[in-house]
C-alpha cells in the first residue's frame, strides 16, 4: 500500500510541476510533430509515399516519433530531479525506493500518451493511414510499446542523472536495447494497416510487446536500488 | 514499523571513489543531545560523511550503525529516522512553499494538514506560502529546506553547510532551533566551515581533512585556535 | 585457474594449428562451395561472442546485487572479448555474405541481432568510459539489461525477416550438414577455449591494475 501511495505521490506531484509550466508537454509535443514532418519530406514523393509500402512508412514514422520524442522527455524530466537534487530527496524518504521509479514511470508512459493523442491522427490525416480502422489493436500496441519503452527509459535516465555525459549516453544505450519495441510496434502497426487489417499478425506482436514490458518492468523493479545507490 | 535509536556510529568507515579517497577509516559516534560539529576545509570528506551517514552513499568498508543494527538490515523504516538538509536544497523550484511541504509530509506519511501549517510557521514562511519557490531568496529557501527536513521529527539530523545565505536573524533562529530539537533528543551533525557559528552551537567538534578524522572532542573554549592548530599544524599522522 | 593457463594455451593452439586440415578435408557445401568455409570461423566467433556476453551479464548481476568487485572484473574482461568477437563475425559476415550473394548485407535476422548485440555492448564499454565515476554500477545494469534483452532482439528480428519472406537473395546462413560437424565441433571448441583463455588474461589484468590501485590508496594511509 505504501508502495502504490508513494507512486501515485510522485506521479501526482510531476503532473503538478508540469501543469505549471507545461514546458515538458510543450517542447515534446512540438518536438514529436517535427519529427513526423521531418521523416514525411524524406519518403513522401509526388503527394504519398511509395504505395507498396505505404503502411510500413506511416508506422515506421509514428513510432520513431514517439521513440525520439520520448527520449527527450526523459532527459528533460529527469534533468528537473537533477537541478534541485531532489532524487536525493526522494530516495532518503522511508517509501521503498522502487515505488519512486514506478511514479516516475506513470508519468512518462503519460506524457508519451499525450503525445501520441496527437500523434496518431496527424500521421493517419498526412499518411492516409487507417490508423483508426482497428482503434483497439491499436492503442494497445502502442500502449504496450510505450511501456517497454519507458520502462526502460525511466531506469537508464535515473541511473545517468550523476553521468557526466548523460545527454548523449541515454540515445546510446536505449535506442539499441528498445530494438525489439520499435520492431514489434512497427511491424504490428503496419499489418493493421494493411488492407484487410492483419489481426493476427498484430495480436502476435502485440503478444512480444507485453512479455517485454512484464519482463523488464520486473528488472527495472529489481535493479532500481543497487543502480541508484552510490 | 518505527525505527528508533540512540545512538549512531560510524566504525572504521572508508568511501573511495576509484583512486581517490575522500573518507579513510573514520570512527565516530553521536548520542542523542548531542550537536556533534564536522569541521574541515573543503574538500575534506565533510559532504561525503554526510552521505554515508544518510544511506544515500554506501561505504566501501566499515560500517555504520543507527543502534545496534545497520542501514541495510533495518530496511527502508531507518529513513523516517534520518533528515537531512544538504547543500543542494531538495526543493521543486516549480512549486509552492505549501505544495513542496505537502508533497514530502505525505511521502513521509505525515498527516500533511497539521505538519505544513506548523513548518511554514516555524520557517518564518506562513506568508509567503502560495509563492513558487524560485522566488525565494537563498535564505528563505534555506529555511523551507530545514523544516522539510524536520517535519518527519527524524531521530538523526544531518546538516551540510545549514547557514548558507542566512542573516543574522535567520542564524539565531535556526541555532536555537537545533539546540531545542537537540534538548529534545535528536542526534544533531552539523557540517560547516563557518567556525564563529560551530563555536556557539556544537557540544563536540570532529575535525577532519583530506578525509581522515582528526580530533573528536567537546567543543568549548578556544575551538578556533584549536581547529587551526590541527588543520594547519601537525595533525598530519595523529588520528582520534 | 593459473595452473589451467598453460595447457589450455597448448590445447587452444594444437586445435587452431590442426583446424586448417580439418576445415580443408571438410565437404563441400552445395551450392556455395569454397567460400561456404568461412562458415567453421563465422559460427564459432558468434558462440564466443554470445558466451562473452552472458558471461557479463550474469558477473554485472553478481556485481550490482553482490557488490563483489571481481565480479566486475569478470565483467568488464568479458564485455572487451564478446566486442572481439562480435567484431570478427561482424567482418566475417559480410565477407561471406559478398562472396556467396553478391552483396555486403541483407538483413540476415542472424547478423542483424549480432549488429544490435555488439551496439550494446560498446555501449557498455562507454558507459564504463564516460559515465563519470561510480560508472562501473551503471554499466553493469546496462549489461544485465543487455543479456536479458538479447532473446527479445535474436526473437523480435527473426520474426522481422521470416514471418513475411520476402523474395531475397537468401534466407540464412549456415545450414550444417552432418558430415560437416566434426571440423564444425572443432573449431567451435577451439574458439570458446581461445576466448576463456583471453577473459583469464584479462581478468588478470584487472586484477593487477586493482592491485595498484590499492597500493596507492594504501601508501596514502
Amino acid at each position: 500500500m505504501v508502495f502504490l501511495r508513494t507512486a501515485l505521490l510522485v506521479l501526482r506531484k510531476d503532473v503538478a510541476i508540469e501543469v505549471r509550466s507545461r514546458e515538458i508537454l510543450y517542447t515534446t509535443l512540438f518536438f514529436a510533430v517535427s519529427c513526423v514532418l521531418i521523416f514525411s519530406f524524406a519518403f513522401v514523393r509526388e503527394g504519398a509515399p511509395p504505395q507498396e509500402a505505404a503502411a510500413d512508412v506511416a508506422a515506421g514514422i509514428l513510432w520513431i516519433a514517439v521513440a525520439f520524442s520520448g527520449t527527450l522527455a526523459l532527459g528533460r524530466t529527469f534533468e528537473r530531479e537533477r537541478y534541485g537534487e531532489t532524487l536525493k530527496a526522494l530516495l532518503l524518504a522511508p517509501a521503498p525506493r522502487p515505488a519512486i521509479y514506478v511514479g516516475k514511470l506513470l508519468g512518462m508512459v503519460l506524457l508519451m500518451t499525450v503525445a501520441e493523442l496527437v500523434l496518431v491522427p496527424m500521421v493517419a490525416l498526412l499518411f492516409q493511414a487507417a490508423l483508426f480502422a482497428r482503434p483497439l489493436l491499436v492503442s494497445a500496441l502502442l500502449f504496450a510499446g510505450t511501456v517497454g519503452f519507458a520502462a526502460v527509459g525511466t531506469l537508464f535516465a535515473a541511473m545517468l542523472i550523476r553521468a557526466r555525459t548523460r545527454d548523449v549516453m541515454l540515445p546510446i544505450l536505449l535506442y539499441p536495447i528498445t530494438i525489439p519495441v520499435i520492431i514489434a510496434g512497427v511491424r504490428g502497426t503496419s499489418a493493421l494497416l494493411t488492407v484487410p487489417p492483419d489481426e493476427a499478425m498484430a495480436t502476435m506482436w502485440l503478444g512480444v510487446l507485453t512479455s517485454f514490458d512484464v519482463v523488464f518492468v520486473t528488472l527495472a523493479l529489481w535493479t532500481f536500488e543497487p543502480l541508484m545507490t552510490e | 514499523m518505527i525505527v528508533d535509536f540512540d545512538r549512531v556510529e560510524l566504525a572504521d568507515v572508508s568511501r573511495h571513489f576509484g583512486r581517490r579517497r575522500a573518507v579513510t577509516r573514520v570512527s565516530l559516534a553521536a548520542t542523542r543531545g548531542d550537536i556533534l560539529g564536522l569541521l574541515g576545509p573543503n574538500g575534506a570528506g565533510k559532504s561525503t560523511l554526510i552521505g554515508l551517514l544518510a544511506t544515500l552513499v554506501a561505504a566501501t568498508s566499515g560500517s555504520i550503525r543507527y543502534g545496534d543494527r545497520t542501514a541495510a538490515a533495518a530496511g527502508p523504516d531507518i529513513r523516517r529516522g534520518i533528515g537531512l538538509l544538504a547543500h543542494e536544497l531538495h526543493l521543486y523550484p516549480e512549486l509552492t512553499a505549501r505544495q513542496n511541504l505537502d508533497f514530502f509530509a505525505r511521502l513521509y506519511g505525515l498527516d500533511a494538514r497539521a505538519a505544513v501549517p506548523a513548518a511554514l510557521e516555524s520557517a518564518g514562511l506562513a506568508d509567503r506560502a502560495d509563492d513558487d519557490v524560485s522566488a525565494f531568496s537563498r535564505g528563505m529557501r534555506q529555511r523551507l529546506a530545514l523544516e522539510r527536513s524536520l517535519m518527519h521529527q527524524p531521530r538523526l539530523v544531518l546538516l551540510d553547510e545549514p547557514f548558507t545565505g542566512l542573516d543574522d536573524r535567520a542564524v539565531t533562529l535556526v541555532t536555537d532551533r537545533l539546540r531545542r530539537i537537540a534538548a529534545a533528543g535528536a542526534i544533531v551533525i552539523v557540517a560547516t566551515h563557518d567556525l564563529d557559528l560551530a563555536d556557539g552551537l556544537v557540544t563536540r567538534m570532529a575535525v577532519v581533512r583530506d578525509g581522515r578524522l582528526i580530533a573528536d572532542e567537546p567543543s568549548g573554549a578556544g575551538l578556533r585556535n584549536r581547529y587551526r592548530t590541527l588543520v594547519t599544524g601537525g595533525g598530519g599522522a595523529a588520528r582520534a | 585457474m593459473r595452473k589451467l593457463f598453460l595447457p589450455l594455451t597448448i590445447v587452444t593452439a594444437a586445435l587452431f594449428a590442426y583446424a586448417p586440415i580439418a576445415i580443408a578435408n571438410a565437404p563441400y557445401e552445395s551450392t556455395m562451395l569454397l567460400i561456404q568455409k568461412i562458415f567453421y570461423f563465422h559460427v564459432p566467433a558468434w558462440i564466443a561472442m554470445y558466451s562473452a556476453l552472458f558471461v557479463c551479464g550474469i558477473a554485472s548481476a553478481i556485481y550490482l546485487f553482490k557488490g563483489r568487485v571481481e565480479a566486475d572484473r569478470v565483467a568488464v574482461a568479458a564485455g572487451e572479448i564478446a566486442v572481439l568477437f562480435g567484431l570478427i563475425g561482424l567482418v566475417t559476415g559480410p565477407l561471406w555474405g559478398r562472396k556467396a550473394w553478391g552483396v555486403w548485407w541483407q538483413w540476415d535476422a542472424r547478423l542483424t541481432t549480432a549488429l544490435l548485440l555488439e551496439l550494446i555492448l560498446i555501449a557498455y564499454l562507454m558507459v564504463r568510459k564516460y559515465g563519470g565515476p561510480g560508472s562501473e554500477k551503471l554499466a553493469a545494469g546496462v549489461a544485465l539489461f543487455g543479456m536479458v534483452d538479447s532473446v527479445f532482439v535474436y526473437k523480435s528480428v527473426d520474426w522481422w525477416r521470416t514471418v513475411h519472406p520476402k523474395t531475397s537473395v537468401v534466407t540464412s546462413l549456415g545450414e550444417t550438414a552432418p558430415a560437416m560437424m566434426p571440423a564444425f565441433a572443432l573449431c567451435a571448441v577451439a574458439f570458446v577455449l581461445l576466448m576463456t583463455l583471453l577473459l583469464m588474461l584479462r581478468v588478470k589484468l584487472a586484477q593487477q591494475q586493482a592491485t595498484l590501485n590499492d597500493m596507492y590508496l594504501a601508501d596514502e594511509e
